[in-house]
């Protein structure tokens, strides 16, 4: 349904929604989640349940990755997709840290959007997304070339 | 490896983002914040026009401000701009701001839809994929609409490449999500199925969430999918390690394409083909085998790859219930999980065993785990998994070990977190009702659960006891003495004051003789607790004394000096004054006779459900209540209160529809009734006939639906009149079955021959005609005809009234529509606005809403309104609707196989004489129907 990423101090760093939600509910989502989060001992169990939602969460540094799953859905295989995607963020930043998540957040999109899509998997191969990653970067890089060439 | 710094070509933004985080405070923050928007907005607004990495600059600055938690009014134009841009970049982040920041109703959508048909039809993989993902992330009804068709092209076309195929497989997924209706099964359905086939895992990866959500709707255009299915797993789950390449996730081969094949194959039963289900099983075991090889890595994601796809298969083993090797291994399986170091393995054990407890074939083998899950509940240190616990206890118990997991439960209560107490108490509750053998043991469980977690037992809790107490005489006297023990502690819970109040007064005399808890003590006793408790309760303590008064006229003299004290006389509550004024008047003026008559000991309820179990499943939501619980909890009921013995089962009354009386007969006494053919059996062949030769397309056109609309809202009345014949009805429901007297006046001075009527109905309604109609009807005579009616499920078609008869030779032939329409089986539900809205919220599915939007054919008096959504059968709730003007209903239809909760709101509107009527009910068609019958009615 949701996937969030905050601080430890509670601060929002990420915010993807796969279903349609009102803004209202959305700042609801993120206050109860946080909220319930937060405060959890470390060491105990990465699911809970939140209303009729499935809450997987797993704290990587100082950053806190929590998504919101429906009745039927793996929690540890949904657990397992938020690694692989601090993986994938690993290997795009090279050794990520918080900072590069928030001053390269559209790219923190991007890679999500290659991985996941409508809450779905879209491509679990790491190598995949890597390339299309690159292709992009590689696109950029031509454009950033080409933008900075004087204009005729 | 790619640096950090690589293609990030916006200094601009990186600046104002370390501006904002050397920010000391918050005000300084949205200071900053504000200066930057006025700097965008005059960009933005300035005369010269912006070049595309501005553009995107500025758009990429509102996302982050938009981000931190700031609202963004502006902007979007910019950022459609940038989508029909060629460069990648500009494209990417305007298709971004568009996917985070529109909402799906912005008026914007028809420029963002142009500029992504374009993209999807540009040939551009990357450019495709990037539309593809703006709609699934806004997957709006108008993206819907708009693309719909196009994608399913795009996903099965040849040359398509994979990487767009995958796109488009789950864009499309997304869109069936939220407008099922729009996605149009077609010649595509065949060739998508073969996408699990596919040679790049990816694609098929992608593909078989697609797969997996179309099949769950229509099971059988997809049932090819199962052979399929279980043939890649086969393949996967044989494979070595290393086979799948990139798709290998630390030593387990492609974890997430098992798992969603696994959950493919739960939208169907076990495979009828031999062969294939050899297979499947084959793969079931090495799953279950693999779980006993020693770890291929110490790494924890190994683990948890490996165990998902081991819990998906338990999911399926369990979904099958049908092979009890199975089940007794993945049970065992579990119980090696209970105990397991990781928490989260013990959680899942927790949960998915609570499914494995429902199975005739493992509950004993889940039952020898109690010791394990006992001890959970005592020492998890986490709440999540000890709630996990306690749901288990819940679903393994049975008549057995309830008296174990009761006492369990109950100590647990005492330290319980407060956030689980009220289920909890619920819990228990319902176990010691289902399984109470000796009712004392009841009893005693339930005041305990008062004493211990007297703040979370609800109404409902206590109201059960003293049903449970009232209808078996075997426990009163032992109730009286444990009632009066417990509130001799020196500060009991309100709720047992009121038990304590009932039960003393009502079956104090069962423990009178002892000198220990004579009637003045017992008095006494009650009378200390008086002042410490609410109004109800205290209300509830006088009608306890005026009881003692009658049991033992020896406290006469004292209750009523308690009762005539100014503190209740003149007490302020109204309820509590006019109690003791009319206790007192009436103590002092009846008789002893007539006070025993008033007096007396309240009759046993009727049986029903538990209002307990009611509650829970509330608790759980109504998604939660399917039919077939419905059905248990009535066998429960039953059982709990001993109606095996009493009576037949109601269920098996209803189906049987016998013709010996139930001791649950209602008033009307319809269950009861025996079927009566509709006409002597020579006439039924004939009547058959005529029948089936006016056929109903010859007789459609004669249908007479004048009447018919009038009788939505009423029950009474006249249905058809003509000059011959004046046609009036009457009519009754209750729950599913209704009967319906039908008059028929002659209203000429001759008489009427060969008059005959016949019922015929559509397939969800059965009625039956009692009695028979006299083939002659004098001049001025008029007959009554009895219908009684069945309805098995919903419908939308009203039964067929047709009448035959001779009037001076001619004859004359009519057909009318019965007004028998769903309403009719209406129940009122009385809700707070809380609980309104929030099932308003669960009904939220665009097919369970009807609207429409309809001018006012009759007066909008408030008054009349009113009476006719009353009329129609439903609650009307007051205070719900923020506007007073609006009305707001609430009702469940009752039908044989199930039941249709529904909520209605109407908005009218007085200047424009027009209406705006909304309904959402739990079943699509119910809503259609209801919105197309009261749209016509106001």
């Amino acid at each position: 349904r949701f996937l969030l990423l905050f601080s430890r101090q509670g601060k929002l760093r990420l915010q993807k929604w796969f279903v349609p939600t009102s803004d209202r509910e959305r700042k609801k989502v993120i206050r109860d989640m946080i909220m319930l989060v937060l405060p959890r001992q470390p060491r105990t169990c990465n699911f809970l349940r939140w209303k009729d939602l499935k809450i997987v969460y797993k704290r990587y540094a100082s950053l806190y990755f929590c998504a919101g799953l429906e009745e039927q859905d793996n929690e540890l295989l949904a657990l397992e997709v938020l690694h692989r995607y601090v993986e994938l963020l690993d290997k795009y930043f090279g050794n990520v840290c918080e900072l590069d998540i928030i001053f390269n957040f559209e790219k923190a999109y991007f890679i999500l959007d290659e991985f996941l899509m409508g809450g779905e998997v879209l491509e679990t191969s790491k190598f995949a997304v890597n390339v299309s990653m690159e292709q992009a970067d590689t696109l950029q890089e031509t454009m950033e070339e080409y933008m900075s060439k004087p204009a005729y | 490896m790619p640096a950090v710094s690589k293609g990030d070509g916006m200094r601009g933004l990186a600046v104002f983002i370390s501006d904002i985080r050397n920010c000391k405070s918050k005000e300084a923050e949205i200071k900053r914040i504000n200066k930057e928007l006025a700097n965008i907005r005059s960009k933005f607004k300035g005369d010269k026009a912006l070049d595309g990495y501005s553009k995107k600059k500025y758009v990429c600055k509102l996302l982050f401000i938009f981000l931190l938690g700031h609202d963004i009014d502006f902007g979007h134009m910019e950022a459609v701009n940038l989508l029909s841009s060629n460069k990648y970049t500009e494209k990417q982040i305007g298709y971004l701001f568009i996917s985070v920041l529109v909402n799906s109703n912005s008026e914007l959508i028809r420029l963002i839809n142009n500029a992504i048909k374009n993209d999807l039809s540009s040939r551009n993989p990357t450019f495709m994929c990037l539309a593809l993902h703006c709609i699934a992330n806004v997957g709006s009804r108008e993206m819907a609409e708009a693309f719909a068709s196009e994608i399913p092209r795009i996903l099965v076309a040849g040359d398509t490449m994979d990487s767009v195929k995958q796109s488009a497989a789950l864009c499309l997924l997304r869109l069936y999500k939220t407008s099922p209706d729009l996605v149009l099964m077609g010649e595509w359905t065949s060739r998508v199925v073969h996408l699990l086939n596919d040679q790049h895992m990816g694609v098929v990866t992608a593909a078989i969430s697609l797969i997996t959500c179309l099949s769950q709707k229509n099971p059988d255009e997809f049932k090819t999918c199962v052979s399929l299915a279980v043939s890649r797993l086969s393949r996967i789950v044989s494979s070595a390690s290393t086979d799948l390449q990139d798709y290998t996730y630390y030593f387990v081969p492609a974890p997430w394409l098992s798992c969603k094949l696994l959950r493919l194959l739960q939208c169907y039963p076990p495979p009828e083909d031999g062969a294939v289900k050899g297979r499947l099983v084959e793969c079931l075991e090495t799953i279950l085998n693999k779980a006993q090889e020693p770890p291929k890595s110490k790494k924890v994601q190994h683990s948890n790859a490996k165990n998902a796809i081991l819990f998906e298969a338990i999911s399926l083993i369990i979904h099958y219930d049908s092979e009890p090797n199975l089940l007794v291994r993945a049970c065992n399986q579990l119980g090696q999980f209970l105990q397991h170091r990781e928490t989260n393995l013990r959680y899942l054990a927790l949960e998915s065993m609570c499914t494995l407890a429902s199975s005739e074939f493992s509950h004993e083998a889940v039952k020898t785990h109690i010791e394990t899950v006992i001890n959970a509940l005592k020492t998890e240190r986490d709440v999540s998994v000890r709630q996990r616990a306690a749901d288990l206890l819940y679903a393994m118990c049975d008549r057995s070990n309830a008296k174990q997991i009761v006492a369990e439960m109950l100590s647990y209560l005492e330290t319980a977190d407060y956030s689980i107490r009220e289920e909890m108490v619920l819990k228990v509750a319902i176990l010691a009702e289902k399984y109470a053998v000796d009712y004392s043991w009841y009893v005693d469980t339930i005041l305990n659960l008062i004493r211990i977690a007297g703040d979370y037992v609800s109404e409902e809790v206590w109201y059960r006891v003293i049903q449970i107490v009232i209808n078996r005489d075997d426990v009163q006297g032992y109730a009286a003495k444990t009632v009066f023990e417990a509130l001799q502690a020196p500060a009991c819970h309100e709720n047992m004051v009121k038990v304590g109040g009932y039960i003393l007064g009502e079956f104090g005399n069962l423990i009178a003789g002892d000198p220990r808890s004579s009637p003045l003590v017992q008095f006494n006793l009650l009378h200390s607790k008086f002042h410490l408790c609410s109004v109800p309760t205290r209300a509830l303590l006088l009608s306890a004394y005026i009881k003692f008064i009658n049991l033992f006229p020896e406290t006469k003299a004292t209750i009523q000096e308690v009762l005539r004290c100014d503190s209740q006389i003149r007490n302020s509550d109204v309820e509590l004054q006019q109690r003791a004024v009319e206790y007192l008047k009436l103590s002092s003026i009846a008789s002893t006779d007539v006070l025993a008559t008033v007096l007396e000991e309240m009759p046993p309820f009727p049986e029903r459900e538990s209002s307990i179990l009611a509650k829970l499943k509330k608790k759980k939501g109504p998604g939660a209540v399917s039919v077939t619980e419905l059905e248990d909890s009535k066998r429960e009921s039953s059982e709990l209160n001993g109606a095996g013995e009493r009576g037949p089962d109601p269920s098996v009354m209803a189906a049987s529809n016998a013709s010996t009386p139930s001791p649950s007969a209602d008033l009307l006494g319809i269950r009861s009734a025996a079927p009566v053919s509709t006409a002597p059996a020579s006439a039924g062949s004939l009547l058959v006939d005529v029948f089936s030769e006016a056929g109903p397309a010859a007789s459609s056109g004669a249908v007479n639906d004048d009447g018919f609309l009038r009788f939505v809202c009423k029950n009474n009345g006249v249905l058809f009149e003509n000059q011959l014949l004046q046609i009036g009805i009457k009519s009754e429901y209750r729950q599913n079955l209704g009967r319906m007297y039908l008059f028929y006046g002659n209203k000429t001075s001759v008489q009427f021959a060969s008059f005959t009527t016949t019922v015929s109905c559509p397939g969800e309604l059965q009625t039956h005609i009692l009695g028979i109609v006299e083939p002659l009807v004098e001049g001025g005579a008029q007959i009554q005809q009895v219908l009684n009616i069945e309805c098995l499920t919903d419908f939308s078609d009203a039964p067929l009234l047709n009448i035959k008869f001779r009037y001076g030779g001619a004859l004359q032939n009519l057909t009318l529509k019965l007004p028998v329409t769903i309403n009719k089986f209406f129940q009122l539900t009385e809700m707070a606005s809380q609980d309104f809205f929030q099932r308003w919220k669960q009904l939220s599915q665009p097919q369970q809403e009807a609207q429409k939007i309809f001018k006012a054919n009759h007066s909008m008096d408030t008054e009349v309104i009113k009476a006719k959504l009353l009329g129609l059968g439903m609650a009307l709730l007051d205070n719900v609707d923020p506007n007073p003007e609006n009305y707001v209903c609430a009702g469940v239809i009752q039908t044989k196989s199930q039941q249709v909760g529904c909520l209605l709101r109407l908005e009218p509107n007085a200047q424009a004489q027009m209406y705006r009527l909304t309904l959402r009910c739990s079943k699509d068609s119910v809503s259609k129907r209801l919105c197309e019958l009261l749209a016509q009615q106001f």
